[in-house]
């Protein structure tokens, strides 16, 4: 057994295994680190910056960022919670997202942060970007609430490791663009799989909805994170 | 070529993927929506990944262009020097809108970056040929030689200075060589620095450039025999050595003029760092603005191939080495080392994620140094001459000299070979610059200076810099250069991350509303934290450094948005209620009044 890595989160002193992500070592020592792009079991790829921690002063994704000896974390601090509020803000300004319309309400990350965070308008001004939806035999694309998280280009390729999902255009116009051929070939389950790892509602399976009633959802009963800050 | 050719010429190669895109979009005029399908079968790849890296690069088009394609510069000193004129020429002359084909097909009139010639511009590029101190009387001219079908190789009727006017190059570019100084403009013999290189073992090669303090010319000034060392140390199947000739920086274009001049002490340096870290193959990455360099860079690698400076046993040693050139297709943020790497790949130039960093993990997850142009050139003539040499030059920290582009309000724009530690007051009067009110250090994503700094030092201790620099006199307006630059980062991010993706369009609408009169106190406040939000949290260098244009205005220049914002107001409202319902009045046939709105 390799030495364990010792390193501090807001004045608690933790362990981390070789090789973990702070997010993950975060996560083993109950405490919560808060994440939207990140997945686990998918290669983790830094696109959302919510889980932005300061370590010995420099900015870093708790999600990429292997625990070094002697870390200090900020994770609790205003500083950090507030900059963490703000990129929330911003994905909700840079989409249209309308939750109780939503399909997801409930199961959202999107929307369980901005309660966990407290919004209740965004700082920003909103965009009101110009964004369509697309339909595919299995699944609806609603790119109005697509956050760009690439779970699904991560998750969903053939078995020979093609992309199914894959980013569109740069700056503010990437989308997510779908091979239609290779889409029309998803199965039920994996079109299932692609609709429950979108963190948002922008990925729905068709000819099913509201299979859960809105009020019975997972973070309806629960705030995001709990789950690891009860673990200790 | 039909398609078959071009994919056949490339065999299954999927880190030629642009390549195959760039010489179907030459064939055929664009990427056209069946030519897709192929692709994807002979690489084995998906729609959506060839599509994903078609719509990522400036230069690579899915909709029919027209004959003749212009991509007219809009830096900010293309600005300051015509671009408006030269664009309503365009216009007026060919009956097209900008961004849009003539209904004839003959023209397409587009924007870009800046193309690396700021210190003549306006310029454009028109299929490849750059044109230079563009005039709207040339732009009649030219517009007149396309409806005749002229070439555009022979509307160029003046050749530049130096190699430029050589037969493989033929541009009207002009080098500007303000001032030569000893390294990358003094004495130079081919092969002199890779024989002493050869004669010296790897470490002590290594121990040499980390003697000399050569840091990177790119701006970020990592020790560059560390960055060997690290590399050589790395265990891979193969090392790469990998030149960045992306210099994109608005206001930068020291690395063409390298390339023109001195390409084999480039090409030199690359084999010598190929040497150190234990590399046979090295790249060049030319960005795309530079293509009009690459039947000449060609040519100067196959000289050295036949001289023995490339190729197999070089100098009769068991050392072999080649380069292989590597084009850009239009992305400002594939000068990010990591970035550059994907695009090498021929994948979309998104930066990557660090750890792993290049040197451990590269160019096909091998072992890789990336280094700038000036760098390598550098290391050569550190080889030729010593480090002790090298270091009399300069400063302590920053030793020997820089390149620095030298463009906006000065007689003499340019290129200046300095040591380090000159002062901006210095620079300006070599550059005979006069009433200046800002200098823009490092371009963009560097900082904008007042008088009060002028005594300050170009070196990486005080005011580290890539080599651009920006001169503007007090004719100008400074919100109008912040909003350009501005522009150019919002174009040019990747759109990986949130805060440059979205956090730099907000940015720009608070700066618009300051701009415009309507900002308070607070939102000076807002603008100052939200540029600290996006900087702080941003994955790469292009979203660490956009808010810079305003952040450093902010404290170099505060009384300017001071004088802007309403002292009296604690709140200003985003929006105008009367130009917001402006639509629905006129539907409705009601008119706005603005006291049913005050309750």
């Amino acid at each position: 057994m390799p030495e364990p890595i010792k390193f501090i989160i807001d004045g608690k002193e933790c362990t981390a295994e070789p090789g973990q992500t702070i997010y993950e070592a975060a996560k083993a020592n109950g405490v919560y680190i808060p994440v939207l792009c990140h997945f686990e079991g998918l290669k983790p790829v830094g696109s959302c910056r919510i889980c932005s921690v300061r370590v010995n002063g420099r900015w870093m994704a708790a999600c990429t960022q292997p625990v070094a000896p002697g870390m200090v974390v900020e994770n609790h601090t205003t500083e950090v919670e507030e900059y963490r509020r703000a990129l929330i803000e911003m994905l909700f300004v840079e989409g249209n997202h309308f939750c109780p319309a939503c399909e997801k309400s409930g199961n959202c990350e999107l929307q369980a942060l901005a309660y966990r965070y407290q919004i209740m308008v965004p700082g920003f001004p909103y965009l009101f970007p110009k964004k369509d939806i697309e339909a595919f035999p299995k699944f609806l694309l609603e790119h109005n609430r697509c956050v760009q998280c690439r779970r699904c280009i991560r998750a969903i390729q053939t078995p020979d490791g093609k992309k199914i999902f894959d980013m569109k255009n740069r700056s503010g116009r990437v989308r997510i663009n779908v091979d239609r051929k290779l889409a029309a070939k998803l199965s039920e389950e994996e079109a299932q799989k692609a609709m429950d790892i979108c963190p948002v509602g922008a990925i729905l399976k068709k000819e099913v909805g509201f299979r859960i009633p809105i009020g019975k959802r997972k973070y309806d009963k629960k705030p995001i994170g709990s789950e690891i800050e009860e673990s200790k | 070529m039909s398609y078959r050719d071009i994919l056949r010429k490339y065999k299954k190669d999927r880190t030629r993927l642009i390549d195959i895109l760039k010489e179907i979009q030459r064939a055929e005029g664009f990427i056209p929506g069946k030519a897709v399908p192929a692709v994807v079968e002979n690489l084995g790849l998906s729609t959506a990944e060839v599509e994903g890296v078609i719509s990522f690069y400036h230069f690579l088009s899915d909709r029919p262009l027209g004959k003749y394609v212009v991509y007219l510069n809009n830096s900010i000193t293309a600005e300051m020097f015509g671009r408006e004129g030269v664009l309503r020429a365009f216009e007026q002359e060919t009956g097209c809108l900008w961004g849009q084909t003539s209904p004839d097909g003959l023209v397409t009139l587009l924007d870009t970056s800046c193309i690396g010639m700021n210190d003549q511009e306006p310029a454009a590029i028109i299929n490849g040929t750059v044109f230079t101190c563009l005039t709207p009387e040339k732009v009649n001219k030219i517009v007149g030689w396309m409806k005749e079908g002229r070439p555009v190789e022979n509307m160029v009727e003046e050749y530049g200075d130096g190699a430029n006017a050589h037969e493989l190059i033929r541009a009207m570019v002009s080098n500007n060589i303000r001032r030569r100084g000893p390294v990358i403009f003094g004495d130079y013999a081919p092969g002199k620095g890779l024989t002493r290189a050869l004669e010296m073992t790897p470490e002590c090669l290594i121990d040499e450039v980390k003697k000399a303090n050569l840091l990177g010319r790119g701006g970020a000034g990592f020790p560059t025999g560390l960055k060997w060392e690290f590399c050589r140390k790395e265990k891979g199947e193969e090392h790469f050595v990998v030149c960045n000739a992306d210099e994109g920086e608005p206001g930068t274009f020291k690395d063409r003029v390298i390339l023109t001049e001195r390409p084999e002490m480039v090409f030199e340096g690359m084999a010598i760092a190929g040497y150190a870290v234990g590399a046979r193959r090295g790249i060049l990455y030319l960005r795309h603005e530079y293509t009009y360099l690459r039947r000449y860079l060609e040519y100067i690698l196959e000289k050295m191939r036949e001289q023995g400076w490339l190729g197999e046993n070089i100098a009769g040693r068991s050392f072999s080495f080649d380069i292989e050139i590597k084009m850009g297709a239009g992305a400002y943020v594939c000068g990010e080392e990591s970035a550059l790497l994907e695009s090498a790949e021929g994948k979309r130039g998104e930066p990557r994620d660090r750890p792993p960093f290049p040197v451990q993990k590269g160019y096909l997850n091998q072992p890789t140094t990336v280094n700038n142009v000036e760098t390598l050139a550098t290391a050569t003539q550190i080889v030729v001459h010593g480090a002790g040499w090298f270091r009399s030059m300069g400063t302590p920290v920053s030793a020997g000299t820089k390149l620095l582009s030298v463009s906006g309000d000065c007689e003499r724009p340019g290129v200046y070979e300095v040591e380090y530690g000159l002062t901006v007051k210095e620079l300006l009067e070599m550059a005979g610059a006069r009433d200046t009110l800002a200098v823009q250090v490092g371009g963009p994503s560097g900082n904008c200076i007042s008088e009060n700094g002028f005594g300050r030092k170009i070196c990486f201790s005080d005011l580290p810099t890539g080599g651009s620099i920006i001169i503007f006199n007090r004719s100008r307006d400074l919100l109008s250069i912040v909003s350009n630059f501005l522009d150019f980062f919002i174009e040019e991010s990747c759109g990986w991350c949130v805060p440059c993706r979205a956090g730099n369009v907000l940015l720009k609408k608070k700066f618009e509303k300051i701009a415009s009169g309507r900002g308070t106190l607070q939102d000076l406040r807002e603008i100052e934290a939200w540029g600290k939000i996006i900087k702080s949290t941003s994955r790469c260098g292009l979203g660490q450094t956009s808010p810079n244009p305003i952040l450093t205005t902010l404290a170099n220049f505060r009384e300017i948005y001071e004088g802007l914002i309403n002292k009296e107001a604690d709140f200003i409202p985003d929006f105008e209620l009367e130009k917001a319902l402006a639509e629905a009045c006129a539907l409705t046939g009601r008119k706005y009044q603005e006291e049913h709105h005050h309750a």
